[in-house]
């Protein structure tokens, strides 16, 4: 019998449905589990994601593609398949699919995190036979601080650097992250900037009903006093640039689960690091895994190898699924 | 721990020079803890705690709190790069915070070197199961003797000047030699007479950089010397009241490994010389592969001696007749230097650096092009006026390195890096043809961009043949021009030959695999020097 789900090498293809899932090489029909870029790629000629990811998908991969979506948990049919989409806690819109077919269950995780970060809808386990899982920090050297303890950490920073009239920069991803900082941050200490690319994904969000604390627009006209003390969200590419010069006295942090290694913020050349992803950590990992009850765990993203070795070890039938998603940099780079 | 904890967390926290010397002198002011206090300076200043337990052990009591197999541990730690970090992630997270005093752990860890394993796993598991993971890092790096956080000891020396209003070289001259922070005090350690009283003490080393093309113009024969760059071990040999101590760069004590060079030279009663070791013969010195069998080695024998004669090759003199000489010009230590070595040196072990007539820059490029054929590194450029510097100082000194080998060659296989280059594919080894075969000759992981290592990754990961472990072997596609700096013939190595400290030096996008050189371009080179 063929197997609901193969790895291609163009992505995760479901044969009977006619159908890949977050496909690297432009398809015919695609699935997306997220917005992010490794996952919604453009070129497909028809996509399904959730509903809360259309407009994002729309505004990075242009208003012309023919999308449809469905609201978590809502099912369709293609071809005798079942297909739904289940919150991720990844980003606003993330999802994990779920497939079926004649019993058979898989899940594709995308990417996922279990902490309820208060702007994604929170992670939903879901029972199946076979769960395709993500590994960026699958290694026992992650384990994230709950996200209050980070903002408290983060808050103290720019208060420090306002009362020396130091500008904070603080570099996020500008899909997930930057909002989930935004509406952590204490708006009473200071004026919040916020880098064009970050302003932009902002009007769409809030087109689509969320709720974002205001932000400034950087002005270049404005002189240093303007900005001193203040916070200013940038997309990491903008850190370390000259466009970080306009505001006078800086310091410049990364908000990432890389900056738990010491290394990966020293070769940043970074003032700061504050640890926390969107991805999930290595308790995380784990315990999502267990709660879905499958056999067959297929690993990507990240440390697979190790990480599946560790699950064979614990009774699952574990494999290493080779993909083109983000490598395992994908939380702190931004990819084009 | 606390104090400790916070000044590595506030040095750690900026990458300005200035705020880091600001949080140490703030510490200096506030450590009530005196003891911690001299422990502290000698941690920075390359003092170690005794090692008293195996890191094996803290590995293995690790992987056990943490509940995971020890081959986990293991590839985890791979890819963090540093053990204390390392275990200190791994190990569950807490948000306590402990109240024992550095000096009062050191003292602990002092006690526990003559301890069973039953008392030092108590100790380090108490610890690890009381401290914060900050704390608990520092811990760790105190047990493995690795500590190393971005702080030079020129900033300590910096915020102790600052501190005490003197000079820095006054507190770099303090800070060298033996002192033990057990058997002094704040005060003591800093008392000028105590300086003068330690025979043994050695004076900062004085270090060059790299002279640039536009400072290059400036040297000419009326204000500047030249001598070569010697390629062996930086010493200071000191002679004091018929008492040899000779000191290595890293400020060790190697008078054992080196019985040769403890000769009573000369009736003069103190002098002080600085220069490098070097294997001796026929005249000249021979390659590093033979200063390398003397290296490290404890009260070598007989043979050893006989087969690897050392030599003292003097280049400075710093004091002279109980007085230190370093303010006055280069030209007045070397007349002193050349002679003491022409009146009162009986030693044929010690020689003096000889210099190097030049009228023009051709003639300095010629000699530099000469370097290797006597083994040395390149050359010396020296001020007449110069004094004799504390550590790193441009201006007066510059070094002129001999130009390295160069070679095209195919990345055959990359390896994921640790650490600062976790994520990336950061290790890289190359091959050459050998025929039609690629036969793998050198590894690499500097000289690369940031940009260029996160592009290489990419293109690795999509163009693996084969993963084993952390390492891919990758299409021979790739083409880079590795830089080295000497190259030897070699029965350990398949390609026969050994590159000494081979880098990346450009990734040549315009060349492919068949562009690149043959094996035996590379052992030509053996014969051409
Ligand atoms: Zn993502
Ligand atoms: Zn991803």
């Amino acid at each position: 019998m063929k197997s609901l789900i193969q790895f291609t090498d163009i992505g995760l293809y479901c044969p009977q449905a006619n159908i890949y899932i977050d496909p690297w090489r432009p398809v015919k029909n695609a699935l997306i589990t997220h917005a992010h870029s490794d996952h919604a790629r453009s070129g497909h000629q028809y996509y399904l994601s959730t509903k809360a990811s259309i407009p994002i998908l729309k505004y990075r991969l242009g208003s012309f593609i023919n999308i449809q979506g469905l609201e978590y948990n809502e099912k369709t049919q293609i071809n005798g398949v079942t297909i739904s989409f289940h919150p991720a806690g990844h980003i606003i819109g993330s999802a994990q699919i779920r497939l079926e077919y004649k019993g058979e269950i898989w899940v594709v995780s995308g990417d996922y995190k279990l902490e309820n970060d208060g702007i994604s809808t929170p992670f939903e386990p879901v029972k199946c036979h076979s769960f395709v899982t993500e590994s960026t920090f699958g290694l026992p050297a992650f384990k994230w601080k709950e996200q209050q303890v980070i903002f408290d950490e983060i808050n103290q920073w720019w208060r420090t650097n306002q009362s020396k009239g130091v500008v904070s920069i603080i570099a996020a991803y500008s899909l997930g992250k930057a909002q989930r900082l935004l509406q952590n941050l204490d708006m009473s200490i200071g004026k919040v900037f916020a880098h064009g690319a970050i302003e932009n994904t902002h009007e769409v969000l809030k087109k689509q009903g969320l709720s974002l604390h205001e932000t400034l627009k950087v002005d270049n006209k404005k002189t240093n006093d303007f900005f001193a003390g203040s916070m200013v969200i940038a997309p990491p590419a903008a850190i370390s640039s000259t466009w970080s010069k306009k505001f006078g006295t800086y310091e410049e942090a990364h908000v990432s689960g890389w900056m738990a290694v010491r290394g990966m913020k020293k070769r940043r050349n970074l003032d700061q690091g504050f640890v926390l992803s969107d991805h999930a950590d290595w308790d995380g990992l784990n315990t999502a895994i267990r709660a879905t009850g499958a056999e067959n765990i297929y690993v990507t993203h990240g440390y697979t190898e190790i990480f599946a070795k560790w699950l064979r070890e614990q009774g699952y039938n574990a494999h290493v699924v080779k993909t083109e998603f983000g490598d395992d940099l994908a939380d702190i780079n931004e990819t084009p | 721990m606390k104090n400790f904890a916070q000044l590595i967390k506030a040095l750690d926290g900026t990458n300005s020079t200035k705020q880091k010397v600001e949080a140490l002198v703030s510490y200096f002011e506030s450590e009530k803890n005196e003891h911690a206090k001299l422990w502290m300076v000698a941690l920075f200043t390359g003092k170690k705690p005794p090692r008293f337990v195996s890191t094996t052990l803290l590995r293995i009591w690790c992987a056990e709190i943490s509940e995971i197999p020890l081959w986990l541990f293991e590839e985890t730690y791979h890819i963090i790069g540093d053990l204390a970090e390392s275990i200190a992630l791994m190990l569950p997270a807490h948000n306590r915070s402990s109240d024992v005093s550095l000096s009062d752990v050191i003292g602990q860890m002092q006690q526990l070197k003559s301890g069973s394993e039953d008392q030092k796993k108590q100790f380090v598991l108490h610890h690890w199961s009381t401290m914060s993971n900050d704390e608990i890092w520092i811990l760790n790096k105190l047990i493995t003797g690795g500590f190393r956080i971005g702080v030079s000891k020129n900033l300590i020396i910096q915020a102790l000047a600052s501190v005490k209003g003197w000079t820095n070289s006054q507190v770099a001259h303090t800070l060298t030699g033996n002192w033990n922070p057990n058997k002094t005090n704040w005060y003591d350690l800093f008392d000028q007479q105590n300086i003068k009283t330690d025979i043994s003490k050695p004076y900062p080393f004085y270090l060059s950089y790299p002279i640039s093309e536009e400072n290059l113009s400036d040297i000419n024969k009326e204000g500047w010397v030249a001598e070569w760059k010697w390629d062996g071990i930086r010493c200071q040999r000191i002679q004091r009241s018929q008492n040899v101590f000779i000191w290595s760069r890293g400020e060790e004590l190697i008078n054992d490994q080196f019985p040769e060079l403890l000769n009573n030279a000369s009736d003069i009663d103190s002098f002080v010389l600085d220069g490098e070791i070097l294997v001796w013969s026929g005249g000249r010195p021979l390659g590093f592969q033979d200063l390398q069998k003397r290296l490290g080695k404890k009260n070598p024998g007989k043979k050893i001696q006989k087969d690897y004669p050392v030599i003292f090759m003097a280049y400075d003199i710093l004091e002279y007749d109980g007085k230190d000489i370093r303010d006055t010009p280069f030209s007045q230590r070397r007349n002193v230097l050349e002679s003491i070595f022409q009146n009162n040196i009986k030693d044929q072990n010690l020689l003096i650096s000889e210099t190097l007539f030049f009228e023009n820059l051709e003639d300095l490029a010629n000699h530099r092009q000469n370097a290797i054929s006597i083994n040395a590194e390149g050359l010396m450029l020296k001020s007449q006026k110069g004094i004799y510097h504390s550590g790193r100082k441009a201006g007066e000194m510059w070094k002129w390195k001999k130009q390295p080998f160069t070679i095209d060659a195919v990345m055959i296989y990359a390896q994921r890096g640790h650490g600062r280059r976790a994520g990336l594919f950061s290790d890289f080894t190359f091959a050459l043809w050998n025929d039609q075969v690629l036969v793998p000759f050198a590894k690499a992981y500097s000289g690369l961009t940031d940009a260029e290592m996160n592009e290489i990754t990419a293109w690795v990961r999509k163009n693996t043949i084969e993963s084993f472990g952390p390492v891919s072997s990758v299409k021979p596609e790739l083409v880079f021009e590795l830089a080295f700096e000497d190259i030897m013939l070699s029965s350990r190595h398949k390609s026969g030959v050994a590159v000494r400290f081979p880098r990346i030096s450009r990734w040549r996008k315009d060349k492919s695999s068949h562009d690149i050189d043959q094996l035996q371009t590379l052992k030509d080179m053996i014969s051409s020097r």
